[in-house]
């Protein structure tokens, strides 16, 4: 069968759009707005990409930061992660999941564990934000056998070489990051700057689907159509955090978000 | 797991920088790998080329003011009465500890590789002012992160590092200590690695900071010997070396030439912050037996709980408030190279106390706690045992504690 995520890419590309991919943080207000955030959003989204939070988060700004946080404080344990997803899934067997996160969680979980519950509670996709390649070769493997997709992560800082070496071991998605910065960035090179690296990337491989991600907003999501994918994670914690502080409902209001966002891309 | 010898430590590193296949790597963000190569790449050719090490010579002889004094602490040592009492007192350096050195190489590869900025973190503030003074030496732009806890009770240096130019930028996320200072450090490399170099203030992080910092720290080492060689002849039958270890910086930089003796001959004693007597909180990951775990680009030892998630540490000693431990200390503990034990809050007081009753040497707080394992060890050794205890900070820092906790009389002006 072929991969959830795969399949969202097609059908977005069929529409001729770029696949929406959302980041929202598990447990983020609480265990329970986090999987309601998920349901209510799921239909504007293509993928959905879900944070675990982690305390010391090296490559995260102030807006996901502050999500991790709260999340933590209300909690949330790893397992707690795996039954939201499990819920989640249970109501959208088809909606791909891709768990985000940082290595040290599924260390002590276990490696193999780790992917043995990701199976089981549907998770697609992983993303390690600090296990890059060759680090992850092992580690990829063991998802791929599971067929489960390890999403390798390029930055503009990755050179040619390497570009190829790990498009060639990568499964059937990557993510670029825009540019040099912590999620949550204000974009400070321009969209044309990005798609040119953007498509260098495309060329080596163009069967791969390649999103792209940091400093994506309302703003600047209608300036990178041409993608495959395109990856909001700041702007919705930040609409989370913003709903908490107004004493506001974070599941409309984030809705309301990523309705907006959806139409950007159209 | 073995340590070899000849081959020095920070060279003992696999292919993917870890130490004893399983300490250390690279656990970064995608956007670090280049900067990092580049570094690794660099400082693997200048620490074989004799020019800069001539010139790092130069800056440790006439501006650190290389060697640091090696004394004896005789009246310390008459009121133990056991062992022969020493003190490195590496607090002599350019600045008041042994920052400075691994902060001078740091700004001597950055302007080799072209850049105008350099940005570290700091816990006691003085990797920072160490870092600010050698960044306004060589003319480049500095910037520190310091946890907003530590700038509070760390104010004379955070006013040297701003006396020396450097902006310093406070860190308000989690603990507000160095383990936050650390993180936020890394993220603005992620975010300016193209034009900024980064220091990391201790023997931790990716692979390549852990060996640039020993290499850098390891002029401790180097002096002592030769310091022992003249007082003794040649290297005492029992010495033993006692260290406070926070990062690991000053520790390892003090054992380092003295690797390759027999443990039996020469003893490695490293002494973790403890936390207060009454608190659960400590950090002195190798001491209780920490699990490994990944912070900060690198395996180690840690304290976590079983999720992952890295805990908060409680230290009077805001040098030793961190919750991992240098990569290179798990491998001397794991090959038994090194001894680990650890010393409260308040038995770094009671040693300061003693110390600066009996000797003119003002320890800060870090060297305070390896005081007091030394002295209470010394008691129960023979007089032919040589007890060495790096001093590797000084007090002035920690004034306002120690006006605090112990009173006026206890703060000693400079």
């Amino acid at each position: 069968m072929l991969n959830p995520i795969s399949a969202a890419f097609k059908i977005a590309k069929k529409e001729k759009r770029p696949a929406l991919l959302t980041y929202t943080v598990a447990g983020d207000g609480s265990k329970k707005q986090s999987l309601n955030i998920l349901e209510s959003i799921s239909e504007n989204v293509d993928i959905l990409e879900v944070g675990v939070p982690h305390n010391t988060p090296v490559a995260d700004g102030t807006q996901i930061q502050t999500s991790a946080y709260r999340a933590i404080k209300n909690g949330i344990k790893i397992n707690d992660i795996f039954n939201i997803i499990k819920k989640f899934k249970k109501l959208q067997k088809n909606k791909p999941v891709i768990l985000m996160g940082y290595y040290n969680m599924i260390f002590q979980y276990g490696e193999n564990n780790y992917i043995k519950k990701c199976k089981a509670s549907g998770v697609n996709g992983l993303i390690v934000v600090d296990l890059p390649w060759p680090e992850n070769k092992n580690f990829a493997k063991k998802c791929k056998s599971k067929s489960i997709y390890f999403i390798q992560l390029l930055s503009p800082t990755t050179t040619n070489k390497r570009l190829r070496k790990i498009i060639k071991d990568s499964h059937q998605m990557n993510y670029f990051i825009s540019m040099l910065s912590t999620t949550g960035g204000k974009l400070k090179v321009t969209p044309k700057e990005i798609l040119k690296n953007y498509n260098k990337i495309k060329k080596i491989d163009p069967k791969k689907h390649t999103v792209i991600g940091f400093g994506i907003t309302e703003k600047t999501i209608g300036k990178f159509k041409s993608a495959d994918g395109l990856v909001v994670g700041s702007a919705i914690c930040k609409e989370i955090t913003r709903s908490l502080n107004n004493r506001q409902n974070p599941v409309t209001n984030v809705s309301r978000l990523v309705k907006n966002l959806k139409k950007k891309i159209r | 797991m073995k340590l070899k010898k000849k081959i020095p430590v920070i060279d003992q590193g696999n292919k993917l920088g870890f130490w004893g296949g399983k300490f250390g790597g690279n656990f970064v963000p995608e956007t670090l790998k280049k900067p990092i190569e580049d570094l690794e790449i660099l400082f693997n050719n200048l620490k074989k080329d004799k020019k800069f090490i001539a010139e790092r010579d130069k800056y440790f002889k006439n501006w650190i003011g290389a060697p640091t004094r090696f004394i004896k602490l005789e009246n310390l040592t008459k009121h133990v009465g056991g062992a022969q009492i020493y003190s490195k007192v590496v607090s002599d350096a350019n600045g008041g500890a042994h920052k400075i050195y691994n902060a001078t190489v740091h700004c001597l590869l950055a302007k080799r590789s072209g850049k105008k900025v350099i940005c570290g973190d700091t816990g006691a503030g003085y990797a920072g002012k160490m870092l600010s003074m050698a960044a306004k030496k060589f003319g480049l732009k500095c910037k520190i992160f310091m946890g907003a806890k530590d700038i509070a009770r760390q104010q004379p240096n955070v006013k040297a590092m701003k006396k020396n130019g450097a902006e310093v930028v406070p860190v308000y996320s989690g603990s507000q200590t160095l383990v936050d200072a650390v993180s936020e450090c890394m993220r603005f490399w992620v975010a300016n690695c193209d034009t900024t170099a980064m220091c990391v203030g201790s023997t931790v992080g990716p692979a390549v900071f852990v060996r640039i910092c020993g290499w850098s720290t390891s002029q401790i080492s180097r002096e002592l010997k030769v310091q022992l060689i003249d007082e003794f002849g040649s290297i005492p039958k029992k010495l033993k070396l006692y260290n406070c270890v926070g990062g690991g910086s000053s520790s390892f930089g003090f054992w380092n030439e003295f690797m390759d003796y027999d443990k039996k001959q020469c003893e490695f004693i490293g002494v973790e912050a403890g936390g207060p007597a009454k608190s659960k909180k400590h950090a002195a990951p190798l001491t209780y037996g920490s699990k490994i775990g990944i912070l900060h680009g690198a395996a180690q030892y840690v304290n976590q709980n079983s999720d992952g998630q890295i805990e908060e540490t409680e230290s009077i000693s805001a040098g030793l408030d961190y919750p991992g431990i240098s990569p290179l200390h798990c491998f001397l503990k794991d090959t038994k190279r090194a001894r680990y034990t650890s010393a409260s809050d308040e038995d770094a007081l009671k040693a300061y106390k003693l110390v600066t009753k009996f000797e003119k040497l003002r320890p800060s707080l870090e060297p305070s706690h390896a005081f007091f394992v030394a002295i209470a060890d010394s008691k129960k050794f023979s007089q032919d045992t040589i007890v060495v205890v790096n001093s590797c900070g000084d007090a002035y820092k920690d004034k306002g504690i120690l006006e605090q906790r112990l009173g006026k009389k206890y703060v000693k002006s400079n």
